[in-house]
């Protein structure tokens, strides 16, 4: 075990990928000689050479289409896109190409792609650094997507999204890079001191589809991804409840186990993200829950989401899901 | 001249930058190209062939020893470049009080335009009043041109009570209507078509306008860029097409960005008119943006231009340049730096001296300081106030729809 924040984790995982698999490439803007703007490949060129961890042109369009060729063609190809507010020159080559590549070919030609991309705000980005698109791409057939929140998560499934044949868009939460965050940007704590900031040097993996309980309760269960975690079990403290927290972590597919079983026996439901509630990832989640969870169900499921708008720059903590909203919304649920 | 010094080439080529940390930089001493290489072809009659060696080259008209030379000098009267000079050395000042805001925890962000300050100022000062400027964020000098107050612009980059974007963008992300400098926006490259609809609108219409926009030798990748050629290609609306190419991208160097040539001769391709001008020589930047502008009165439709020159400083605040080239390489810069050359040429000429210099500058920095603290009368970043958090809701559609309604009332502010 070893110390680890959120990008070291990830770097690691990266580092045991070229170190086992000959075929896999990293690219993307700024990820070569410099290591990314978030240092997230740094020392990866210099140990593996320029053809295998690259600069890229600054063209996500181009970055998706050649990651799609490559894959095409027997390498296993890890590219960067530097925001994921960046990401929609690439949209259509994701969405109508590489997700669909499969299927289209009667499943004779396939691309193990996989985008790693920051997301989420807290860190003043205003629109275009800051958003959370996974909605996106959930919304797109044959694509699986991710949403990491700890280093020790981190590692485990980036490992197993770039093993995984079928294309995988990786979002990491950026504001949690350096440390969890609780919803108070006045004080941040480092990964030094939290228990999944102890990470195995050594080579493992968590399974995709697989979500993690963080907290076990009877009274109401809390489902998050990335950075809400960590601000969903500040709200469980304050709200005095006693949640069972659930960290997704693979949003498509989810883990539908995990989260019926839980909400069976809690029959309360609180869903937290931080992207705008319309056609967000949590509209999905609360109507599969209500299929299956209908008659254990005893209050109706909240959503607590960011707004309808823009993601603002001065007033991000006026957008973002709060510690204070998402209790409210905890002991809306406990209300007879 | 070959943008690319250096790759290797197993098993595929990957450009590298030919400086890295460490590393002496040079770039062979001053420019070859001499200010009367390239004659100045009427603008009313040019076609794209006649373009070619000046999409090779590199238009200059100031030479290193600070005189103007060649058919390209715009000839203007001293009142006028002092004008340039004030405007340049404004901006130069600001950015530095800025960035000394934002090390010292009171702006968020911020991004300079040092070693660029010549761009948006001289080929703003070529254009009419009425043209529309698309601009990167490398391009903020043009609202001096246009006179915008500073007291708004650190409202902005403060984003408080008085930011006329109301605290939604990031600082530097200026938008100013009055001054027809359209809104800017983080992702790169997307204002280069833009600005061709801009142009076609103002064809349309039948206005005496023209638009110019701007954008780096990285975004050049983007497949805006190449939309904004063959669209303006095909249509041949008021167009001045601008790659600023300043060598790094980032920390992407320029060799990444291009497998050769200029960017200058992709335009020629396209049946563009293009140029390759000394970026750091304010009377070239003048000239050759008052020359596309003729070509736009005359309804002869677009100019791509690349503007070559070098950035002197980070790419923002977020950035350490010295991880991947070398600080001294801005010294080694045969363009030299933009202020100082257009300074030393007022100098030979003898309608500028080192007194009036010291005292404008200083009269420009106590401008600064007087803004900067008339803006936080308006809210400071750490204590605010900032716009209400209404603002979040407000402008999304022309009237708020129920569901933005309702969730603005939940919020409670």
């Amino acid at each position: 075990m070893a110390k680890m924040n959120m990008i070291a984790a990830l770097n690691s995982a990266l580092e045991h990928q070229l170190e086992r698999d000959p075929n896999v490439v990293i690219f993307g803007e700024d990820v070569g000689y410099f290591g990314g703007v978030f240092r997230v490949t740094a020392g990866l060129q210099e140990k593996y050479g320029p053809h295998r961890v690259f600069d890229s042109p600054l063209a996500e369009g181009g970055i998706a289409a050649i990651a799609m060729g490559m894959g095409i063609n027997g390498l296993r190809p890890v590219a960067e896109i530097q925001f994921a507010d960046y990401i929609f020159p690439a949209y259509d080559q994701i969405v109508n190409e590489i997700a669909k590549l499969r299927h289209r070919s009667g499943g004779e030609f396939s691309t193990p792609v996989t985008f790693r991309t920051p997301a989420g705000g807290g860190i003043k980005g205003g629109h275009h650094h800051s958003q959370s698109p996974e909605a996106q791409f959930t919304h797109t057939p044959g694509l699986k997507v991710v949403y990491c929140s700890n280093p020790r998560n981190a590692k485990g499934l980036l490992t197993s999204a770039i093993e995984c044949n079928d294309p995988v868009i990786f979002f990491e939460p950026k504001r949690c890079y350096r440390g969890p965050f609780y919803g108070d940007p006045h004080n941040v704590p480092t990964w030094n001191s939290h228990p999944d900031g102890e990470v195995p040097e050594e080579y493992y993996s968590i399974p995709l589809e697989q979500a993690d309980v963080v907290i076990e309760g009877q009274a109401c269960t809390v489902i998050a991804w990335g950075a809400m975690v960590h601000v969903c079990q500040k709200a469980i403290e304050d709200s005095g409840v006693d949640c069972e927290l659930i960290d997704l972590q693979t949003l498509v597919p989810w883990d539908r186990d995990a989260v019926v079983n839980s909400v069976k026996k809690t029959g309360r439901c609180v869903i937290v993200h931080e992207a705008p509630k319309t056609s967000g990832f949590g509209a999905e989640m609360s109507a599969s829950i209500q299929e299956r969870c209908f008659y254990h169900l005893e209050a109706p499921i909240e959503r607590v989401t960011g707004w309808d708008t823009p993601f603002p720059h001065t007033t991000e903590w006026d957008y973002l899901p709060s510690p204070e909203r998402i209790a409210e919304a905890i002991r809306r649920t406990q209300e007879e | 001249m070959t943008e690319r010094s250096t790759v290797t080439t197993t098993p595929y080529t990957i450009g590298v930058a030919p400086f890295r940390p460490g590393d002496e930089p040079s770039f062979g001493g001053s420019f070859k190209e001499q200010p009367e290489d390239l004659g100045r072809p009427d603008p009313a009659s040019c076609t794209t062939e006649d373009t070619v060696a000046h999409a090779k080259g590199l238009i200059r008209v100031l030479t290193d020893d600070g005189e103007a030379k060649g058919e390209w000098d715009p000839n203007l009267d001293g009142e006028t470049l002092i004008q340039g000079l004030e405007y340049m050395m404004r901006l130069r000042i600001f950015d530095d009080r800025m960035m000394k805001m934002q090390r010292t925890g009171k702006l968020s962000f911020y991004m300079r335009s040092y070693g660029e300050e010549a761009i948006a100022i001289a080929q703003t000062m070529a254009l009419k009043e009425q043209d529309w400027l698309f601009p990167s964020y490398r391009q903020p000098g043009a609202q001096f041109v246009r006179g915008r107050d500073m007291v708004s612009m650190i409202c902005h980059c403060i984003g408080n009570t008085e930011d006329n974007v109301r605290g939604r963008q990031m600082p530097v992300h200026y938008t100013w209507r009055e001054g027809r400098f359209i809104s800017i926006s983080s992702p790169v490259g997307t204002q280069f078509s833009q600005a061709v609809g801009v142009a076609m609108a103002s064809a349309y219409k039948g206005d005496d306008e023209a638009c110019i926009t701007w954008l780096g030798d990285g975004t050049s990748a983007q497949g805006d860029y190449h939309y904004a050629l063959n669209f303006a290609s095909t249509f041949k609306p008021p167009v001045i097409l601008n790659v600023v190419n300043n060598q790094w991208a980032i920390s992407t160097h320029v060799s990444l960005a291009t497998g050769g040539r200029t960017f200058a001769e992709r335009g020629l391709a396209y049946d563009i008119p293009s140029l390759r001008v000394d970026g750091n020589d304010f009377l070239a930047l003048y000239s050759v943006t008052q020359w596309a502008r003729e070509r736009a009165s005359a309804g002869l439709g677009p100019t791509h231009i690349e503007v070559y020159t070098y950035r002197a400083g980070a790419h923002s605040s977020s950035d350490d340049p010295s991880a991947y080239r070398p600080g001294n390489e801005f010294e080694c810069w045969p363009g030299g730096d933009p202020v100082e050359r257009l300074r030393d040429h007022l100098m030979s000429i003898g309608v500028w001296d080192e007194k009036k210099d010291k005292a404008l500058a200083e009269k420009i920095d106590a401008e600064v300081m007087s803004a900067y603290k008339a803006a936080c009368e308006f809210g400071d970043l750490a204590s605010g106030p900032y716009p209400p958090a209404s603002t979040i809701f407000t402008e999304v559609y022309e009237t708020v729809p129920w569901h933005v309604q309702e969730q603005r009332e939940e919020l409670g502010k």
